[in-house]
């Protein structure tokens, strides 16, 4: 912020204070991620703390697309899932080890990176608007494939398998004297424990790799495009080649994601990875934290997830001191936040298209 | 002192992000045909588009006789009585020449006098009257946008390149139909080709990079060479 | 301007190019079913079936083509137009019940024309609304109206709970005609038939009155249509207003026809609309009709044929005509 004592003093650019302040809030969840286990110990926030990591990865992998070329995809969870399914079958079918992470981890990835080139291929070259309708379409067609084929993936049930030993709440880390587990400010340093960091560091390291993509020449001719594609085109950039790469190496990051999503978890199905509702999450995250900046999707991510929880916490409160009133309580009921979430994502778009973190990077500098 | 149909008073123009055009100023005259030349990408399109309203200029002002139509929609700059014939043609494929033309006209009725005009101008409209546009040559698609101009009476017509990639001899017979349409409209006519320019227009104005280099008239460049070389050597040698 | 495929003139486009596509599934699909009555048992039903998504895909293809508009929102019109026809059906049970074919009608009338009147209203608002403020900003545009689709559904669970609904069909569309061995439907009947009628009413107004051949110029180029000295975005309000009257009047059809509707209809709905749109080609309502009764027929095959692959089977037929024809079958432009 500007101090206005210093009048005669250069004030500070605006947008780069925004920029710090982005940073800073990065920077602070960060932390927070990598000492989630100890310092929220009990077992929800674990859950959560997982998987805001998974979720930042996925989400900024969506903003790879739809935030630096403009494109927008409903197939993300189909590559989420794709790498799950893949983890998970392999998981149940050849023993838990890490030989089948691999395997089926990379079956997932590898099913998602061809796909993903076949629909790029295919409807990028006709229009970018097709692209939508295309990707829908192929995202429920896994849906039901995935439901349906339950000789596979069992159906609406879904997949429950072993993770290798490591990762097991019995595994010992460390121990103390006496054998028993080694317990570190009061938090047990068991397989939980080893598995929240491999999603944890996995997390950032794809994070960090999405970071690298966006900041390499590679991330300058996206934005050429997504700025002036007739120009973009002119200048003899391959707008089709490009944005199908992008495409590609999107739907990877999702895929790998969902393997680590899988190996948390210990259960895969059609509501954890594919369904229509966690899409629009991830939909809500980027624009929320701000399209076209990356580290908008770790603030997204986690606002929206804080959200969640502590929304539907407060419309409970709303919706009973409410009960006297006709139609008020149904519109404040818990499972209603959704309705109130569209509101505000339509609002969002209209009044802040650049979200949170664009919103505060770009301050001033227009 | 001249009537001057139509004004440009410092006109600047941006598209998307850039620049286009830094300050053009234009004094049309009533009648005849009035030619823009300059080089791709000096602005002469989007000096047209400004005009019609297609894009907006950000500063500076449009008057057509005593409307200032610079903040004016599209659709009512069109009911002024101006004509748009753009470089691409803006033909609907999909509709029969017919129905082209009958979107063109008001009310969706013939005046049958203009009508028997533009088949005489042009036969190719008559002979295929009820095929679809998309069958068209590429000389029959730009005859069917010029007869959509003129099938009202209009008080300017403004033409983007019409000679673009016609034959010399489609172009020859263009240059006659002009001079009749001249006759009864004002044009603004932009134009790369010299030739097609010098043997119709009246007064030129020569843009360059978004501004006018120059403006007099059209014989006064002909008759000077050099310059011709200094303001429009790439398209005299490319047509000479 | 982007040109679609000529048609090339061989024998087949003499004889009706792509529109011999459905008759040619029929012919094949015959052998596959085996029998001849459930063969035309599943015809009927497809082209049933298809001319009810005709009705919802042919106004978002028109939207589609004049603005460039994409709405994800058109879902939520077929969903709510099928549950205020159950409304109304449910209100006006004893006409439902009633042995009298004049009570029967009027129930059904009064369902379709409140599905109706719902979708002109709240096509109004929709695009006054929420469309409005973003036109041609695609990623916005898809972001908001897939914003609108979400408290859509959420006000019809607020309003109608999730639970399904059923719906009760007049006894003057109960039941089957029995012609030889193959039993018909009336309610298939009559849902092809409203198609078709939808399909020629909006035929001729596109192809013989001065707006509809506003639209079909705006199609192709919006802005030589206002350079002509018209107002585009009139015409376009108009054009969507009509594809949400016709989205929520396919809504009600298809209520009746399933008997049993949940929430989740307009979007399983949509995901057939878009492929019907994109087999058809932009802007086309002969293209959407091609490709509605290819969906329509390619599902109740399949189905039959190979339960779990019915959708899957016309996402294939979308990836195959998009090989084929990128624009697809029969755009506006160039057919």
């Amino acid at each position: 912020m500007a101090n206005t004592e210093l009048v005669s003093e250069p004030v500070a650019d605006p947008a780069r204070t925004g920029r710090m302040i982005v940073y800073g809030i990065v920077a602070l969840i960060g932390l927070a991620l990598l000492f989630a286990p100890f310092l929220f110990q009990d077992v929800r926030s674990s859950q959560v703390a997982a998987r805001i990591c998974v979720f930042i990865v996925l989400v900024a992998s969506f903003d790879l697309l739809i935030g630096y070329t403009g494109i927008v995809s409903f197939a993300h969870t189909m590559f989420f899932g794709l790498g799950a399914y893949g983890t998970a079958i392999a998981l149940k079918n050849m023993g838990a080890g890490w030989d089948a992470i691999l395997v089926g981890g990379g079956a997932g990835v590898l099913a998602a990176a061809v796909l993903a080139a076949l629909i790029g291929v295919l409807s990028l070259r006709v229009k970018a608007i097709f692209f939508a309708m295309v990707t829908l379409a192929a995202a429920s067609v896994m849906l039901v494939l995935a439901s349906q084929l339950s000789g596979i993936t069992n159906g609406e049930d879904g997949l429950i398998y072993q993770v290798p030993e490591l990762f097991k709440p019995a595994m010992k880390l460390m121990t103390d004297a006496d054998g028993k587990v080694l317990k570190i400010f009061g938090v047990a340093m068991n397989g939980k424990i080893a598995a929240y960091y491999f999603v944890f560091f996995f997390s950032a390291f794809l994070f960090w790799l999405l970071m690298r993509i966006v900041r390499s020449p590679l991330g300058t001719v996206l934005e050429a495009i997504r700025e002036n594609e007739m120009r973009a085109e002119a200048i003899g950039y391959r707008v089709v080649a490009y944005r199908t790469t992008v495409f590609v190496i999107a739907a990877i990051i999702a895929a790998c994601a969902g393997i680590l999503w899988a190996v948390w978890l210990r259960y895969t199905g059609p509501d954890t990875t594919l369904s229509f509702s966690i899409m629009i999450d991830i939909l809500l995250m980027v624009v929320i934290g701000g399209m076209g900046t990356m580290l908008g999707a770790v603030i997204g991510v986690v606002l929206m997830s804080m959200a969640q929880f502590y929304l539907k916490d407060l419309m409970e409160i709303a919706s009973s001191a409410t009960s006297g009133i006709p139609v008020v309580p149904h519109l404040l009921e818990p499972d209603r936040w959704l309705l109130w979430l569209g509101l505000l994502f339509i609002l969002l778009v209209y009044f802040f298209p650049a979200g949170i973190a664009g919103t505060l990077m770009k301050k001033g500098t227009h | 002192m001249s009537e001057h149909i139509l004004r440009l008073d410092d006109v600047h123009t941006d598209i998307g992000q850039y620049h286009v055009l830094h300050g053009i100023s234009l004094n049309v005259p009533e009648g005849g045909v009035y030619v823009l030349l300059g080089r791709n990408g000096a602005g002469k399109t989007t000096t047209l588009r400004t005009i019609m309203g297609l894009w907006r200029a950000h500063r500076g002002a449009v008057v057509f006789r005593h409307h200032d139509i610079t903040r004016l929609h599209t659709s009512d700059i069109a009911r002024l009585g101006i004509a748009y014939v753009p470089e691409n043609m803006g033909i609907f494929g999909g509709l029969t020449v017919e129905e082209n033309m009958r979107l063109a006209s008001a009310g969706g009725r013939f005046d049958d006098n203009r009508l028997q005009r533009i088949f005489t101008l042009f036969p190719a409209m008559e002979k295929f009257w009820t095929k679809p546009a998309w069958s068209l040559s590429g000389g029959q698609k730009q005859m069917l946008a010029i007869s959509r101009a003129i099938i009202e009476p209009r008080e300017l017509i403004l033409i983007d390149e019409p000679t673009k990639g016609l034959a010399p001899a489609i172009i020859r017979a263009m240059i006659d139909a002009f001079r009749e349409i001249a006759a009864e409209t004002t044009i603004l006519l932009v134009e790369q080709n010299f030739l097609f320019a010098s043997s119709l227009g009246a007064h030129v104005s020569v843009i360059d990079d978004g501004r006018i280099a120059h403006s007099g008239a059209m014989a006064e460049l002909t008759q000077d060479k050099d310059l011709q070389t200094r303001l429009l050597s790439l398209s005299l040698d490319a047509h000479q | 301007m982007p040109s679609g495929p000529n048609a090339s003139g061989s024998l087949i486009d003499r004889f009706g190019g792509v529109y011999l596509l459905p008759l040619a599934m029929m012919i094949v699909a015959l052998p596959l079913v085996g029998s001849f009555s459930s063969w035309a048992t599943l015809t009927v039903a497809g082209l049933a079936m298809g001319m009810m998504i005709f009705m919802m895909a042919s106004g978002l293809s028109l939207v589609f083509g004049l603005m460039d508009v994409l709405n994800f929102g058109h879902s939520a019109f077929i969903t709510f137009g099928a549950f205020i026809a159950a409304s109304v059906l449910a209100a006006l049970a004893a006409w439902v019940q009633a042995d009298s074919l004049v009570l029967n009608f009027l129930a059904l009338s009064a369902a379709i024309g409140a599905a109706a009147l719902f979708g002109l209203v709240a096509g109004w608002f929709f695009e006054r609304v929420i469309v409005k403020p973003v036109y041609r900003d695609h990623l916005r545009q898809i972001l908001v109206t897939m914003g609108a689709l979400i408290i859509a559904e959420q006000l019809i669970l607020v309003i109608w709970g999730g639970a399904p609904l059923s719906v009760p069909r007049p006894a003057l569309l109960s039941g089957s005609i029995i012609l030889g061995d193959v039993a018909v439907e009336v309610y298939r009947i009559f849902a092809f038939f409203l198609g078709l009628i939808v399909f020629v009413a909006l035929y001729l107004m596109l192809n013989r009155t001065r707006v509809g051949l506003l639209i079909r110029a705006g199609v192709e180029n919006r802005e030589m249509v206002e350079a002509l000295g018209f107002r585009i975005d009139r015409i376009f309000i108009a054009v969507f207003m009509a594809g949400s009257t016709l989205a929520a009047m396919g809504g009600a059809m298809w209520a009746g026809y399933q008997g049993l509707i949940s929430p989740t209809l307009g979007g399983e709905l949509l995901v057939l609309v878009f492929i019907v749109v994109i087999i058809g080609g932009l802007g086309s309502i002969e293209g959407s009709l091609l490709g509605a009764l290819m969906v329509g027929l390619m599902g109740n095959y399949v189905a039959f044929i190979f339960p779990k692959l019915a959708l899957a089977s016309n996402m294939l037929l979308m990836l195959i005509i998009l090989l084929w024809r990128p624009w697809g079958l029969k755009p506006a432009v160039g057919g």
